[in-house]
Parts: C-alpha cells; structure tokens; sequence
C-alpha cells in the first residue's frame, strides 16, 4: 500500500463509465483512498455529459453496456477530448471488441473482474505516459 | 435397445425381401411372358408344318396307291378287251397272260381266272387249286356283275389267305363274263407300308366297314371304334385330306391323318404318335425351358446378393446418419448451452467483481490505525483474503465457461503434435509426481504435420491428462500418451489406469456440466469443451472404459502435409511453429 503511495503527486481526475452501480460505487471509494477522484457515470449518455462539463485525466469505461455500445461511446469521448487516455474493461472472450477499441485510440484494456492494484497501475501508467 | 435393433432387423430383412420380390417380377415376368408367347407361336408353327408335311405325304401316297391300282385293273381290261372270253378262256392262254403280266410287273399278279355269268370259273392260271370253282355266292362276284370295273376289298375266298381282286366285266354274246386277277397282298401291303415315318408313324387302309385292308403291326393298328369315328365324321368331305390330334383308346395323344381313295370305297389312315411327330418340338422346349429355369435362378440369385449388398449399405447409410444426427443433436446442446453459459458469466462477473471489491475495500478500512488495534483483527484479514480466494474461483469458472462459449476461430498452423504433447508431460510432470502417476509415452516418430489450433489442441490434451490424474490421485498409476498415423487420420491416445467410468455414465461423459467430481471441483464442461473443438477440428473423439481397469480417451484428427521430422523444442512463447520450420 505504501508504494502505491509514492505515485501520488498530484490527484488524478478519472471519469468511470459502468453501469454497474454497485461496482462504481465500491471503485469509487476505493480508489478516493488512493488520491484518485473518481466521477462516476451509469451509463454512456451521462459519461458524455460529464465529459462536457470537467475536465478528466482519465477515463475508465466498460465497453459493455445497456443504453449505448461501449465503442460508441469512445468514439465520441476520444472525439471530445483526443489527449484523454481511455482504458476499456471487458468481459472475458470479449477481447476482440476491445482490440477494436485500440484501434479508434484507447490506451489499453483490462477484462474484468480485475485486480483493483492492475486497473491502478494501468491509470498511472495512462496518465503518465498518454498526457 | 435389443428391441430396437430387432425391429431394425425385421426392416432391413422385409426391405431385402421386396427388393428380390421386385428385382425378380420385374426380370422374370417379361422373360417369362415373351418366352411363352415365342414358344406358343413356335409351337404352332411347328404343328401346321407337320400337319401340311403328313397331310402332303398322305395324299401323295394315296394317289399313289390309287394309281396302283387303276394300273392293274388297266392291264386287266386291256386283257379282256383285246383277248376276249374265247381266248382267255383257254387255261394256257391264261397261264401266258399271267406269265407275261409277272414279267413286266413282278410278282403283282398272282393268278388270272375267267368266270363266267354263272359264277363258274371257266379258266384260272395261278398257284392254286381254283378250276372250276363255283363263285355264284360269292360277294364279290355279286357285286362285279354289278359294275363294270371292279376291285374287291380284301377277303380270305376260297383260299382261305387274305387277298383282293380287281375284275372286269365284258360281253360275249350277249352275255356277261368276268376276268379276273388276284393283287398280292404282300406286295400291296409293302406299297402301303411304305409311308412309314419316324418310330411311330404308319398308314393302313379300311374298307366301308371299317374292316383293315392292309396288315399293319397288330398292337399299333388302330381299333375298328377309331376307324368308323373318321370314316363317319370324314364321309362327306372324300377329296379331302384330314389332319386331327386326338388320343386313342389308351389315352395317347396320336396324330391321324385321313382320306379316302378307290372312289371313296376305301380310307387310307395314317396314324404317328404325337410325341414322336413333334420329339424335336418337344427337344426345343425342354432346353428353352432349362435355360430359362437356369436364366431365373440366376436371376433371383442375383437379386437376392444384390438386394442383400444394397440393403447392408442402407443400413450402413442409416447407421451413419443415426451417429450423425446424435452429433448434431450434441453440437445443438453445446452451443445452446454454450449461449446460456456465456450470458451467465457475464451476469455473475459483475456481482463477483463488486464482492471482491467490497472485500478490497474492508481490507482498505483495516489498515485504518483504529481497526489494527482490534482482537479480531487477523480472523478479519483471512476471512477477506478467504472472500479473494472465492471470488478468484468464481473467476476462473466464468472463465471457462466464456471459454467454453468463445465462438471466435483460433488461428490454425501447422503443428508437430509429439511436440506438443512432451510439452504437455513436462508440464504435467509434478503434478503427476504429487499424484504418483508415471506418465509414460509411445510417440510414432515421422507424423506428418497437423493443421489445428495449437491452443486449443493443448487446451483439449491438458484437460485430458488433468483428468486422468484426477482419477488416478488416490491410487496412483500410470498414464499413457500415445500418437499414431492410421491411414489418412491422427490417433492420439490418452490412457489411465484408473478406476474407469461406469457403463451409466459412458453416454454422458461429454455433456456439458456431467461430472462425477465432488461439488466445487469440477465445473463438467471440460469434456465438453473438447468434443467441441475436436469437432471444429474435423476429427472424432472416444472413449473406452473398463471398471477397475481404466479409462482410454482417443482422438482421430485429418493428418494433412507432409511429414515432418523429429521437431525442435518449440520456443515458450511462440507455441508451435510451422512444421517446415520445425523439420530444418
């Protein structure tokens, strides 16, 4: 826990897309421990919004979801914002729709249910190396 | 299942059975008609010659007994007329007469006599004893006064031999006399025999009365009843010739032909057996008919080994579409299931993941300085880390039934499958030590190259193999990897020693979540998974198993490529490569 720490400069701003509540919920308070601010949205419509209002240094978005198709709604984040690094999650045998998100410009994905120290790592690494 | 495959039987026998049935009417039926009909027509033609060739023998033969007769009684009135009573009526003028007769016509004549209108023979020439003999009463003589020429039927007379006479009645002084000459009956006789043809076939003459006029073989000669039967039936019609089949008082089928002839006094009969008339018709038949008996055996044996090959490939046909249509119905429940699978995964995941998280979280709150002063701090810490545990094997299940799921088509490349498979025992290599199962191999050196999923392959092999350990953990034993080339197809065998399975469960084995596992160990999709894939493959897979003796799994894969040679070790990550790489 402690290493983790030494990543901490600067609280990052990451806007998480899941339209698990439940889920985006325990994520948040998580991650709000580990100087990440976590704004949350349930579904693609209100991650969009979000997107106008804030500025983010990162996105996690689940690419599987009810009201929009996850690639949809990358597409339009990565229209809004090019410099935001988007980091996908997605369902196991899932893989080849978030290899297709690589392609329209996501920073990387991790299929779920992943380890929350992986998806940590993975936002350092996007925001240090994607900005 | 014994009463299925009765009724199956019964199909197949009642199938070959209409086959033959159909097979031989069909093929026999016009054989059988059209020879009937050709011998039919044969056998009538044949009938009308015989009948037109006796009938033509019968009346050339009449005319000619005809003409025989006319001669003589020729020469006689040539006698009467140039000689007259007076000179003929000298005994030795006769005897030259007759002398010069037999002269010129053999021994036709056999003796002369001149009677006079008192029926008193004035003068004979001839072998017998007959001057003066008195034939006022005689038959003949009646009826010769009657007529001017006349010819007898055959008598015994005076003599007492049987013979016949041709007359001639002239004038000398106003009154009649009569010459007449006696006909050899032997000679006749051979004229009329003459005819005879084949074994059977003979001609005699009848008088009016039916009385015979020739002397035939006694037992062939027909009964007086026959005789009167054609002479009464054939009266009207004397210049014809009449050809009949009819059976004789023995009930033998006889062929008579009949006329008449001495002005219709006479009737010349000629009589064959109708079985000696027609012996080369009846010759013809028999071998028509043995070669048609021996066309339809060989018809019929032919439907019957034809219908039966058939009926052995239909049901052959039927076998394979049977085990067909089981594939289908178990690739139908693995994808079905498949679906069902994959959209449970998801569902739980989800849960899952928040469970785990949840848990991450207490964990998080416990380092606050507060909780890490608590009693209970360490049975918190592994309650979560058992919660972590759970959810990773939550995990792993909804991992392999997404894999199970996967619709995705791996990439194939050539592979060298004994490579493959020793990586597989090294890998398995300790957990089969903790198992005390010896992993033995018998690799065939020189298989050509396999055109598969080098992942799923190993996917399909390592399950296998972690079964068979599974098996055997408790006892130990021995575990048998095994390739082979069989014709154009891979056999890889995957053998333990282990308990094996039970005949109940032997049909099920591959259904997906059948395990015999205890709850929690095994998810029952693993064989499943590799029925699916070999399936894809275009292989087969199967199992054989003996309670106590063990259990052997074998797969046939299509061996495409050429061989390939010992392979090198293939790199970690780069699986197998492609065998011309691995055959430098």
């Amino acid at each position: 826990m402690t290493n983790r720490k030494k990543y901490l400069t600067e609280t990052i701003r990451l806007l998480l897309v899941d339209d698990e509540k439940g889920f985006v919920d325990i994520i948040s308070k998580r991650m709000s421990k580990r100087n990440i601010q976590v704004t949350s949205a349930l579904s693609g419509t209100q991650g969009i919004q979000a997107l106008r209002g804030q500025d983010f240094h990162v996105a996690v978005l689940d690419l599987k979801m009810e009201d929009m198709d996850g690639l949809e709604v990358l597409k339009i984040f990565k229209k809004m914002v090019p410099d935001m690094p988007v980091i996908m999650l997605t369902g196991h045998g899932s893989e080849q729709a978030a290899r297709e998100g690589m392609q329209f410009g996501a920073f990387d994905y991790l299929t779920k249910p992943c380890e929350l120290d992986d998806l940590i790592l993975k936002i350092h690494e996007a925001v240090s190396t994607g900005r | 299942m014994r009463a299925e495959k009765e009724t199956h039987g019964h199909y197949y026998h009642s199938l070959t059975r209409k086959m033959v049935l159909i097979i031989s009417l069909v093929s026999l039926t016009p054989l059988f008609l059209v020879s009937a009909i050709i011998l039919y027509q044969f056998r009538v033609s044949y009938q009308e010659k015989v009948y037109d060739h006796l009938g033509e023998l019968v009346q050339k033969h009449t005319q000619n007994i005809d003409s025989f007769l006319k001669e003589k009684l020729a020469d006689i009135r040539f006698l009467a007329e140039t000689f007259g009573f007076e000179e003929l009526g000298n005994e030795s003028f006769l005897r030259d007469r007759l002398e010069t007769l037999q002269r010129d016509y053999g021994p036709v004549f056999v003796d002369l006599g001149v009677v006079n209108a008192q029926g008193l023979q004035i003068a004979y020439a001839g072998p017998f004893k007959l001057e003066k003999a008195l034939y006022y009463d005689a038959a003949w003589f009646k009826k010769a006064m009657k007529t001017r020429f006349f010819i007898s039927d055959v008598f015994l007379g005076l003599r007492g031999l049987p013979h016949f006479i041709v007359a001639i009645r002239d004038n000398c002084r106003g009154e009649h006399w009569i010459l007449r000459a006696t006909i050899d009956f032997v000679a006749f006789n051979n004229l009329v025999e003459n005819i005879q043809v084949g074994r059977t076939g003979f001609a005699c003459i009848f008088n009016g009365e039916g009385e015979p006029q020739t002397k035939a073989l006694l037992d062939t000669m027909p009964q007086k009843r026959t005789y009167l039967r054609f002479l009464k039936r054939d009266q009207d019609k004397k210049n014809a010739i009449n050809v009949v089949e009819a059976k004789d008082d023995s009930g033998k089928e006889k062929i008579y032909v009949s006329t008449f002839l001495k002005d219709g006094d006479w009737m010349m009969l000629f009589q064959q057996d109708s079985s000696d008339a027609f012996s080369d018709l009846r010759k013809a038949i028999q071998v028509t008919v043995v070669i048609l008996l021996l066309g339809a055996l060989g018809i019929v044996t032919t439907a019957l080994v034809l219908s039966k090959r058939m009926v052995s490939r239909i049901a052959r046909a039927d076998q394979d579409k049977e085990r067909m249509n089981d594939q289908v119905i178990q690739t139908g429940k693995l994808a079905t299931v498949g679906e069902l699978a994959a959209g449970i995964a998801h569902e739980i995941n989800n849960p899952v993941a928040i469970m785990v998280e949840e848990a991450g979280w207490i964990g998080d709150l416990l380092e606050e300085e507060e909780f890490r002063r608590s009693e209970n701090l360490q049975e918190f810490e592994r309650a979560l880390k058992q919660i972590k545990t759970q959810g990773q094997r939550c995990k792993q299940i909804t991992h392999k039934l997404l894999s199970f799921a996967r619709k995705t088509d791996p990439r194939t490349q050539d592979i060298q499958i004994n490579d493959l498979i020793s990586e597989l025992v090294e890998l398995s290599a300790q957990r089969a030590k903790y198992a005390k199962v010896v992993i033995r191999t018998r690799l065939k050196q020189g298989l050509p190259c396999l055109q598969a999923s080098p992942s799923e392959l190993q996917q399909v092999l390592l399950n296998l193999i972690n079964n068979a350990l599974d098996a055997m953990e408790k006892t130990g034993g021995v575990l048998h990897l095994g390739t082979r080339l069989e014709g154009a197809h891979f056999i890889i065998e995957v053998s333990d020693s282990g308990p094996g399975i039970p005949e109940a469960n032997i049909d099920k084995i591959f259904d997906p979540f059948f395990t015999t596992k205890p709850v929690g160990k095994g998810t029952g999709l693993g064989l499943s998974i590799c029925y699916g894939i070999i399936k894809k493959m275009g292989g087969e897979i199967e199992v054989k198993s003996t309670v106590g003796e063990g259990t052997t799994f074998f797969i046939r894969l299509p061996a495409r490529g050429k061989p390939g040679g010992s392979a090198k070790r293939p790199g970690k990550n780069d699986a197998y490569q492609a065998c011309s790489g691995a055959e430098s």
